[in-house]
């Protein structure tokens, strides 16, 4: 009760008492967002996952980003003063064309800065006044102090320089930094395989977790040509290297944030660049508690940047042009606020105190009504409170895939005739799980059917009847339709398995799916697969275990069919393709290819394809691969999610995709609206709470007469009380 | 008494080294150093050489239990997971979690919000189930103690989920009194504790009114109450003064032990109102295959619990002083 009268007296200053933000918090110009899982680092060298890049995207300026407003994704400067230039050399270091890619050894980057640009303010930078750095050897007394940047009175900037990028590289190679691209770009990067072992030398020679100098060590693919302008240079010819450099991994990181922060001190007290990180971005990181919430407030230091000017056709209309040329970011602050649970998080978004909100299943039917034909749109309770609806198809695909190792499924078989009828039984499988249904009720539509492994807004995509799988769906009145089901038992019985019984040795074909440990609610998800494996009369066996057990199965190759996914790092077809390149194959190399196939034909194409510029060859090379893998149907190709998200009326310049990050910066908040609305939609109800106290006090009144009738009466009778209680006992 | 505190405290060692045993051979069992590099550096372009240099950095690069590529039996033993993990935590050293950050150092800054939930939870609770319970002895064999005790076994009956979602429902939804979940800074905090808090209390009441009311019958029959009576003592004094202090011990069983334990937290209610206590800490470092976390909290909820049993036999002492620790 002490507390309740508290919290009365706290919220008095508040026209609702359900507001979960404290008033300092109640900014008119504030972003009011929501993460579920707490993000594991923030280094940009690190960091990958989504949880994580949601942050860093706001943080850290990599040179290049993508345009906010044009599709197909397209690349745009960030901090570069235009694209790279890019030259091609020969074995001898003689510059090429690059037109033809068995002549091109190596490819140099040249990204030129733009001057001026500062980092957010930090005490990494601070001087004193005879210019020699505050915080670089830190006393334990002010280590003792110390629990967040913040906690230093002075702070300090400096001018961005081409070396801070250089130095990010150098990075990926740190003994003790795990980046995840490092086996990647040490494929790629001139002399980064080298100079990790380099490092690792150093650093077994210096004292435990000390700081080291990467200015002190040269790497040959690097070149840092004067104070804004780097080459990069790598081996052979790899067009999409580009993409990279508009991801955090290729941020700057300036050298004495690095210093300030290998004290040892301050580790110890969790001060670490992977948990405070330092850019040049529109945003920067003034709290963290990944517990709790996490706050970006705008980096005064922010250099120029406008809203962008065009855009698709229909933005204008969407109003996603209203700011265009403002300076950014529009927003001041945002507030990220840890919420592990949905049925709060959705809740709080009703109540207007988080702007977006993803949909759960079990809000679906609140929050989202199909018309005839099919589309989406907010149910009339949404519409009422201005929520509206906003869909992208995401660049990610769920996929079911064939072991092709395994001799029933696949071409572990032996012989020609027997991956003949392992690649008819595929097909066979392919029309029969119909994933129309499936998104349908499993997804309650949130999904376009995939007809190949590169999803919608990916260069290399084809849609329409150009884009339809031949070997699954039929072009009927310009659209494309499942195959029937005698269609599928006509290629299963030239499998050998007429109505599912092997031909050979008359016994039922049985087949096993590996997927992780479910939960209850994907019973009736497995009952469904079951069924739709029965509909050729094959019997499919659920093989549940726990993700470690599962991922084991899959490198070693003992899985037969299995669930995978897959989210595209970056917008070219190459990045979905090579998930069936031979030397990617998983239980031999490691690689990504879950599913272990390895055509010739395809690797031969894929290896042409990859090295291209975009253009009609390209496209008809990968149209080729596609039909390959379409006819080989080493996947069930599954289905592209689709994104939905409600927004509320006062959160504006929405146009949500999944492979530009730094969005934050150009989204807008009406505070006002939200303020009113808040209130509008929160006022207290103390009516039934009072109703509530007061039954419970006229309920206790009876108890307070017989006690004091008790009390009151005679020992005599309080004897035969206790005499009567005490036989009762 | 000391003897007695020096000798349960020399028991408590051999205690911790068992469940410590217990716990790594538990979760090795489940996932593989390999396993937990893997959960670390993500699903994506994760090679064999990156796997070896994590396992290599963070230490898990030995055999589990027995190094046989050494030389001697003591460094066979020592050189390996188990003994280089373990060895330092009997020193207080928890290390740095898969993530790098520091485990003693994420535990001190979680611990508040759990206790600020767990310890008006637990006395508030303490004091109200108490009196729940003197309330129905006094009105015992009446139909405030039927329906009470009806009451109590409908409370018992339902789910911990469904308070937590009623309650935020009611409370902070339909009626919108308070937030529906969250956590603040200083005095702010308050506003976020109201409906854990009755959260916590209510959902425990049935079975606790229930214990406690059990624990006041017995003592209702013994001769002192009689006498009690007989000098002419008001009921309510009976209960209060008399009944509730010789009832001391087994409630005294009950709660001493677990006013250590309040530290660890309430999982389910951090995790729905999103308070960053410790409750939720255990099962988010297995979800993220963290030994390191979870290790650590494993072996301070043991070593809790030793010290709550160890305060529980004081507190015995305290209340009865015909109990002599010896």
């Amino acid at each position: 009760m002490s507390i309740y009268c508290l919290f009365l007296l706290t919220s008095c200053g508040l026209s609702v008492w359900n507001n979960p933000y404290s008033e300092k918090d109640v900014q008119k110009n504030v972003l009011y967002s929501v993460f579920s899982e707490r993000p594991k680092h923030l280094d940009p060298v690190q960091s990958y996952s989504s949880s994580e890049i949601q942050f860093t995207a706001q943080i850290y300026e990599p040179p290049l980003q993508y345009h906010y407003l044009k599709r197909p994704f397209t690349l745009i400067p960030a901090t570069a003063t235009e694209l790279p230039t890019i030259q091609y050399l020969d074995e001898n270091e003689n510059l090429i064309s690059g037109e033809s890619v068995d002549e091109v050894a190596y490819s140099v980057y040249q990204i030129t800065i733009i001057p001026g640009i500062l980092y957010q303010p930090h005490p990494a930078f601070a001087k004193d006044e005879s210019d020699q750095w505050l915080y670089h050897q830190l006393s334990e007394q002010e280590i003792a102090k110390a629990s967040k940047p913040a906690d230093f009175p002075r702070t300090g900037t400096r001018e961005l320089v081409a070396e801070d990028y250089v130095y990010q590289i150098k990075r990926l190679a740190h003994p003790r930094l795990h980046s995840p691209i490092f086996e990647l770009m040490a494929d790629y990067i001139i002399g980064l395989r080298e100079y990790a072992t380099l490092l690792k030398q150093v650093d077994s020679q210096t004292m435990h977790g000390h700081y080291l100098d990467l200015r002190k060590y040269a790497l040959n693919g690097l070149e840092v040509v004067d104070d804004y302008t780097y080459r990069i240079k790598i081996k052979g010819k790899y067009p999409q290297f580009i993409y990279w450099l508009a991801m955090p991994f290729f941020a700057p990181i300036p050298w004495e944030v690095d210093l300030f922060y290998s004290q040892p001190g301050l580790i110890k007290k969790n001060l670490t660049l992977d948990w405070f990180p330092v850019g040049t971005g529109p945003y920067m990181l003034t709290e963290n508690n990944p517990n709790l919430r996490m706050v970006l407030e705008k980096n005064p230091n922010f250099h120029e940047e406008r809203y962008p000017v065009d855009g698709m056709p229909g933005d204008e209309e969407k109003g996603l042009l209203v700011d265009a040329n403002k300076k950014l970011p529009l927003i001041d602050k945002v507030i990220f606020t840890r919420e592990k649970e949905n049925i709060p998080r959705w809740n709080k978004f009703l109540q207007g105190y988080y702007d977006a909100a993803g949909i759960g299943s079990d809000s679906f039917d609140q929050a989202v009504q199909l018309t005839g034909q099919g589309e989406a749109m907010v149910t009339q309770e949404m519409a009422e409170q201005g929520i509206r609806l906003e869909t992208t198809v995401a660049v990610s695909t769920y996929y079911m895939g064939f072991n092709m190792l395994n001799p029933i499924v696949g071409d572990g078989g032996g012989s020609a005739k027997e991956r003949e009828a392992a690649r008819k039984l595929r097909q066979a499988i392919s029309i029969a799980v119909d994933y129309e249904e499936f998104i349908s009720i499993f997804a309650n539509g949130r999904g376009l059917v995939a007809h190949g492994p590169i999803a919608p807004g990916i260069i290399g995509y084809r849609d329409g009847k150009e884009g339809m799988n031949p070997i699954v769906y039929d072009w009927i009145d310009g659209q494309a339709k499942r195959k029937t089901i005698k269609a599928a038992k006509r290629l299963l019985e030239e499998a050998g398995y007429p109505n599912g019984i092997n031909q050979e040795t008359g016994s039922p074909l049985v087949l096993y799916y590996d997927v992780t440990a479910r939960s209850a609610d994907d019973k009736s998800k497995l009952d469904w697969m079951r069924k739709q494996f029965q509909k050729l009369n094959i019997q499919l066996v659920v093989r549940s275990t726990d993700y470690n057990r599962f991922q084991d199965k899959i490198r070693k190759g003992n899985a037969q069919i299995f669930e995978w996914g897959w989210n595209a790092d970056y917008p070219d077809a190459e990045n979905f393709l090579f998930l069936l390149y031979g030397p990617q194959q998983k239980v031999s190399n490691s690689g990504e290819n879950a599913a272990n196939y390895d055509n010739a034909e395809y690797n031969q194409l894929f290896e042409r394809m990859k090295n291209m510029d975009n253009n009609p060859e390209r496209q008809q090379l990968i149209d080729r691969m596609v039909q390959v893998l379409r006819y080989d149907a080493p996947w069930l190709w599954g289905y592209h999610p689709k994104d939905f998200g409600l927004y509320h009326a006062w959160y504006q310049n929405v146009k949500p995709n999944r492979i530009s990050n730094n969005t934050l910066k150009y989204f807008k908040i009406d505070g006002d609206k939200r303020q009113s609305k808040q209130r509008e939609w929160n006022t207290p109800i103390v009516g039934p709470a009072l109703i509530f106290f007061v039954l419970l006090v006229a309920g206790s009144i009876p108890a307070i007469v017989a006690f004091r009738r008790r009390e009151k009466s005679t020992a005599i009778l309080g004897c035969i009380d206790i005499k009567r209680i005490n036989n009762d006992a | 008494m000391l003897d007695y505190i020096a000798r349960r405290i020399l028991y408590a060692i051999p205690i911790l080294i068992g469940v410590n045993l217990i716990t790594f051979a538990l979760f090795f069992v489940v996932n593989t150093p390999d396993d937990m590099a893997r959960m670390q550096l993500g699903i994506k372009h994760v090679t064999p050489e990156a796997i070896e240099k994590w396992k290599l950095d963070k230490g898990y690069d030995k055999p589990l239990f027995f190094n046989t590529q050494k030389e001697n039996l003591r460094n066979k033993l020592t050189e390996t997971i188990f003994f280089e993990k373990s060895i330092a935590m009997f020193l207080f050293e928890f290390g740095r979690s898969d993530d790098g950050r520091d485990i003693a150092e994420e535990m001190k800054s979680r611990m508040l919000p759990s206790l600020a939930i767990a310890v008006p939870v637990f006395f508030l609770g303490l004091m109200s189930y108490v009196s729940f319970a003197l309330l129905m002895v006094f009105f015992r064999a009446t139909y405030i103690d039927f329906w009470g005790m009806v009451l109590c076994v409908a409370l018992m009956s339902i789910s911990g989920l469904f308070y937590i979602i009623s309650g935020q429902f009611l409370l902070g939804k339909l009626w919108r009194l308070v937030p529906i979940s969250g956590y603040g800074d200083g005095l702010d905090v308050s506003k976020f504790l109201v409906l854990p808090v009755i959260i916590g209390i209510l959902s425990s009441a049935g079975a606790n009114i229930r214990w406690y009311r059990t624990i006041f019958l017995e003592e209702m029959n013994k001769d002192y109450v009689r006498t009690a009576r007989a000098k002419g003592l008001a009921e309510y004094l009976v209960l209060f003064k008399h009944v509730l202090k010789n009832a001391m011990i087994p409630i005294m069983t009950g709660a001493i032990a677990v006013v250590p334990l309040l530290f660890m937290g309430s999982l389910l209610i951090e995790s729905f109102f999103g308070v960053p206590g410790l409750g939720s800490y255990t099962i988010d470092a297995i979800n993220s295959q963290d030994f390191a976390i979870v290790r650590s909290m494993v072996f301070l909820g043991s070593m809790l619990y030793i010290i709550g049993l160890i305060l529980t036999d004081i507190s015995y002492t305290l209340v009865d002083p015909r109990i002599r620790l010896i």
